[in-house]
């Protein structure tokens, strides 16, 4: 039976659609309600970029009190794999599900550019099919992308090989701590991370280099 | 929602001889507002008696110059409208072309240059706001965005000016409108993906903020906005009603900027981009499930042109009752509520059996939808406040009975314009003059401006900005099954998410999509109101070819000043004319467009501005090649009937010389036979990259191309400046019509058969080496790098 991924929409939510497409590439994808606690059954969630909620009081904030979330919350406990992108990982912080915080970037500006991340760590259900060190040439698009965590947590997470993503040398446009472009939580089934694989899964838009996160989602299910 | 809400007001009998309760404000009052004492005569004439404060304020807007075009009205009738691509031609909330197996591209381009001009981060917020929702209010969901900004010298420091002297305006100005077209288009998820930037000393107090947006739709689901159907209900959706922008229309946007545009600040209005995704996926989950009989957007001069536009496109009156306007604020006057410019705001009209099911949607949304009116047979707008009625209007005399004006041209017997500073020295070195014009302003790499725009939402860009010199979209791309048909929660198929092309499709079936440009250099039509629009519009048909696009459409804003002065109606008149000649002449009708007068701050009147934009069909986006240089050996072309000089040049500009006095002639049907050769050669997959000549002539083409590629070459000019010993006129000199291409021997001999090709050099190293008569450039491309960062610091 096929991989059944949803995609939480919010209202402000910008790149659903594209995680949507990217999404199919490995399964089934479908689009689920922020009003709704029923995540339908899926094996996976990818909560996609955008401006949840208009990004008001700070970003990611109310969509992290939403009902889509207290079920994502529920399921991610539970071990299901989340991945969250852009305005997602700004979610999954603002809800407590990975460490740290994503502050405005260092120039105050909102930045589109494509970036090269390394792969940290290969051992989380959405790196499981890259190579450890692998190069990735990804899109990134945010205002707010700076992670930042306090020093404890710093040492923790560094400690728990908890970094997914680094922004390869020289390329830390935003002035992240630690070069970190994406963090996973202590179980290592929710990822999030602030470049898009999900705008970089065709050469012809750019670069297939993305794909790796959403086909590491078969090896990971099977393993 | 009980019945009883939903139809108040029902259409009322209304006794012979009712009129609206309270007094006429008087002839006073209609001048304070911008109506002439001949065009109050006329609404009372038209009218039978005096207009009542809520009449008078909808007269005042209605008969605006934003609103009624009657300085432009009759030269617009002189463009070409038509043409086979066609779907939707001017007079709609914008124009949209065939792009083949049933999709259509909805686009328009629309200036908000004063409220800019007096508070640029949401001045160029809300005009990108208002271009989103003239695409929305079709049914086609918006795909893309283009700007084009116009400023002062971008160093310039105003040390007089009233509020704040030694104001460098311009970096200021542009900061705005970059950080508010960004705020926008960023949160909504539209891409922007192209756009241009000039900055002219004539733009520093009325600098310029054009914006176009694109929207894409089936043909069978575009939905017109005329109002229909006697007994059907008006409903508003969107963000309540404040008191922001009264009077924007015609205090703001038709009338001359002056000293004390601080004092202007109220009539502003700021954008919520929010509200208004919210309103995208509402209006077009309304349409999907066809519950909607007409929609329009709220724009200038708020419910009142809405409303009244509606009915007079559908030959019906209207009775509305403001009380059911929901407000976020207290104290509102009637005529407040009709003529308030808050932004984000939908007006719908629905069967009464379907007004239940409107609402469910747009509470689904959280844009509350209100019924507020309802369509009569009494071809009259009548406002209601409750039981009270405060308004009657036959909706003819407020929507076509505007006078047109005609406009008395008269070329102007001195210059307008003084000329620019001198920056540098008469005879600078090759090779510094290229550094300084790429470091120069209007030609320094836009990188430091695009980058603060989302340009791969949606996932149908296939050349990012700065790729290539027109933008290219696959269409309908991957999202298409998706994303255009706005029906939230309901999943898209998964044979159709898997159906994207991937690394295995690439140069495999033809994928279709559309080349998008947008141009308009003010010094051309400057030094030349009716040729220099024509290199306009073909230096974007151009830009077009370069990506293997041919022009579909065009939509166009004519930024001009004050036309009731001759030597502007001369410049609008001669741009006009020189817009129909050229769109009869590169094949692309006239969809669309808007038009800003008045554009004149302390410092006279701007550089007159047509802006055009253009989209054009590309038969498989896999074929468009870049605008930098690619393989080492590749040889290097010029293509086309390229007939360079001096005069008007970016070179010139430096060495501060005044606008010349006319342009001399060139040939056009050669211009846009190497603008078909080239575009065909771009389809057959024959060169390896592609750059047309523009500003800065055709050495900064060669630097450009080789920038982007990131590799250098070498270049012998002397076989096309045969005649030119000193070379710099074949160096530095610009005019329409010539390509920088490179291939093969064999490609360009192919090329040759359809158009002039003089091959000129090799690409290759990583220097820039170009000889020319008596002249000779060198230099290395980092140092070429540097110069070209030049905006950069404007943003640190």
């Amino acid at each position: 039976m096929a991989l059944r991924i949803g995609v939480p929409q919010f209202p402000g939510s910008c790149d659903e659609v594209d995680a949507l497409l990217a999404a199919g590439s490995v399964g089934d994808a479908e689009l689920l309600w922020h009003r709704d606690r029923d995540l339908k059954g899926v094996d996976a969630v990818v909560i996609p970029g955008g401006f949840s909620y208009g990004d008001y009081l700070r970003a990611g904030a109310i969509a992290g009190l939403s009902p889509v979330m207290d079920a994502v919350a529920d399921f991610a406990r539970e071990g299901g794999p989340v991945l969250g992108i852009c305005n997602g990982f700004q979610v999954l912080c603002a809800a407590g599900l990975l460490p740290g915080a994503l502050l405005q970037n260092a120039n105050r500006r909102f930045v589109c550019r494509q970036v090269e991340l390394s792969v940290e760590t290969t051992s989380t259900p959405w790196t499981a099919a890259a190579e450890p060190g692998q190069l990735l040439s990804i899109p990134a698009k945010h205002q707010s992308g700076r992670w930042y965590a306090p020093e404890e947590m710093l040492a923790e997470v560094r400690e728990n090989d908890q970094v997914v993503f680094r922004y390869a040398a020289g390329g830390n446009f935003n002035g992240s701590l630690d070069d970190v472009a994406g963090v996973c939580n202590q179980s290592r089934n929710v990822v999030g991370l602030m470049p898009h694989p999900e705008h970089a899964v065709d050469p012809l838009t750019g670069s297939a280099d993305g794909l790796v996160l959403f086909r590491s989602l078969l090896s990971g299910v099977a393993a | 929602m009980s019945a009883d809400q939903t139809f108040r007001p029902a259409a009322r009998e209304l006794p012979d001889g009712t009129t609206p309760i309270g007094d006429a404000p008087g002839l006073e009052r209609a001048k304070a507002l911008g109506l002439t004492e001949s065009e109050y005569d006329l609404v009372v004439e038209k009218m039978g008696r005096e207009p009542v404060q809520v009449e008078l304020a909808m007269f005042s807007l209605m008969w605006s110059e934003h609103c009624s075009y009657k300085h432009s009205k009759k030269l617009l009738g002189t463009l070409p409208t038509e043409g086979p691509a066609v779907v939707l031609g001017p007079g709609e909330n914008a124009g949209a072309v065939d792009v083949g197996d049933g999709w259509t591209v909805a686009f328009k381009v629309e200036s908000h240059n004063h409220p800019s001009a007096v508070e640029p981060f949401q001045g160029a917020a809300t005009g990108v706001g208002g271009i989103l929702r003239d695409i929305f209010a079709l049914g086609a969901r918006p795909i893309a965005v283009l700007d084009a900004l116009r400023f002062g010298e971008v160093d310039s420091v105003d040390e007089a000016a009233a509020d704040t002297p030694g104001i460098a305006r311009s970096k200021f100005l542009l900061d705005g409108a970059v950080r508010g077209i960004g705020h926008y288009g960023n949160s909504i998820g539209v891409p922007n993906i192209g756009g241009d930037v000039y900055f002219e000393a004539p733009y520093e107090t009325n600098c310029l903020v054009n914006a176009m947006a694109l929207g894409l739709a089936r043909e069978e689901r575009m939905i017109r906005s005329a109002a229909t159907g006697v007994g059907n209900v008006v409903v508003l959706f969107g963000a309540a009603t404040g008191a922001d922008g009264i009077g924007g229309a015609s205090v703001l946007a038709s009338a001359e900027l002056g000293e004390d545009d601080a004092s202007k600040r109220p009539t502003v209005q700021v954008g919520d981009p929010f509200e208004e995704s919210k309103l995208v996926e509402c209006s077009l989950e309304l349409l999907d499930r066809d519950l909607l009989v007409s929609l329009q957007d709220l724009g200038a001069a708020g419910l009142t042109s809405a409303a009244s536009e509606m009915a007079s496109k559908g030959e019906v009156g209207l009775d509305l009752d403001v009380q059911l306007v929901p407000r976020r604020m207290e104290g509102l006057e009637p005529f407040e509520v009709m003529v308030s410019e808050s932004q984000e705001r939908m007006l719908c009209v629905v069967t009464p059996d379907k007004v239940a099911d409107v609402i469910a949607i747009t509470d689904k949304w959280d844009v509350h939808g209100t019924a507020i009116g309802v369509v009569t047979d009494t071809g009259r707008f009548r406002v209601w406040d409750g039981e009270d009625l405060v308004g009657d209007m036959p909706v003819p005399a407020l929507v076509d009975d505007c006078p047109l004006y005609d406009i008395y041209p008269e070329k102007p017997t001195e210059p307008i314009y003084p000329a620019p500073e001198r920056r540098i020295p008469d005879g600078t070195d090759a090779s510094d003059a290229l550094l300084r014009l790429l470091a120069s302003a209007n030609i320094a790499d836009r990188r430091p401006l695009f980058e603060q725009y989302d340009s791969i939402v949606q996932s149908r860009t296939v050349r990012r900005p700065g790729q290539t010199d027109a933008a290219v979209l696959q269409i309908p791309g991957p999202a298409g099954s998706v994303g255009a048909t706005g029906t939230a929660g309901t999943p898209a198929q998964p044979g159709d998410v898997t159906s994207g092309p991937g690394v295995d499709d690439l140069h495999g079936a033809p994928i279709p999509g559309v080349g998008v440009a947008i141009d308009g250099s003010g010094r051309r039509v400057a030094a030349d109101p009716y040729r220099g629009t024509i290199w306009n519009v073909l230096e974007c048909a151009a830009n077009l070819a370069c990506v293997g696009a041919e022009p579909l459409g065009l939509t166009n804003n004519l930024n001009f000043g004050n036309p009731e002065k001759p030597h502007i109606a001369w410049q609008l008149t001669e741009a006009v004319r020189g817009l129909g000649d050229a769109c009869r002449a590169v094949g692309s009708p006239v969809v669309g467009g808007n038009v800003s007068l008045y554009n004149e701050g302390t410092t006279g009147p701007i550089y007159p501005t047509p802006v055009v934009g253009m989209v054009g069909k590309v038969p498989d986006v896999q074929r468009t090649v870049p605008m930098g240089f690619g393989g080492d050996g590749d040889l290097i072309a010029l293509v086309g009937s390229f007939a360079p000089q001096l005069a008007l040049s970016e070179l010139s500009k430096l060495e501060g010389r005044a606008l010349p006095d006319g342009l001399p002639d060139w040939d056009l049907d050669h211009t846009v036979a190497a603008i078909v050769a080239v575009r065909e050669a771009v389809r057959k997959g024959l060169l390896a990259s592609c750059h047309d000549v523009a500003e800065g002539g055709l050495l900064v083409a060669l630097a450009e191309s080789a920038l982007a590629g990131g590799i250098g070459a070498t270049v012998d000019l002397d076989p096309f400046a045969v005649g030119d010993e000193d070379g710099r006129v074949s160096l530095f000199g610009e005019a329409p019509g010539g390509f920088v291409v490179t291939g093969s021997a064999e490609t360009l001999a192919e090329l040759a058969e359809t158009s002039s090709v003089t091959v000129i050099g090799t690409v290759g190293g990583s220097r820039l080496d170009v000889r020319c008569g008596a002249q000779h450039a060198d230099a290395g491309l980092e140092d070429l790098s540097t110069a070209h960062a030049a905006l950069a610091r404007l943003f640190a």
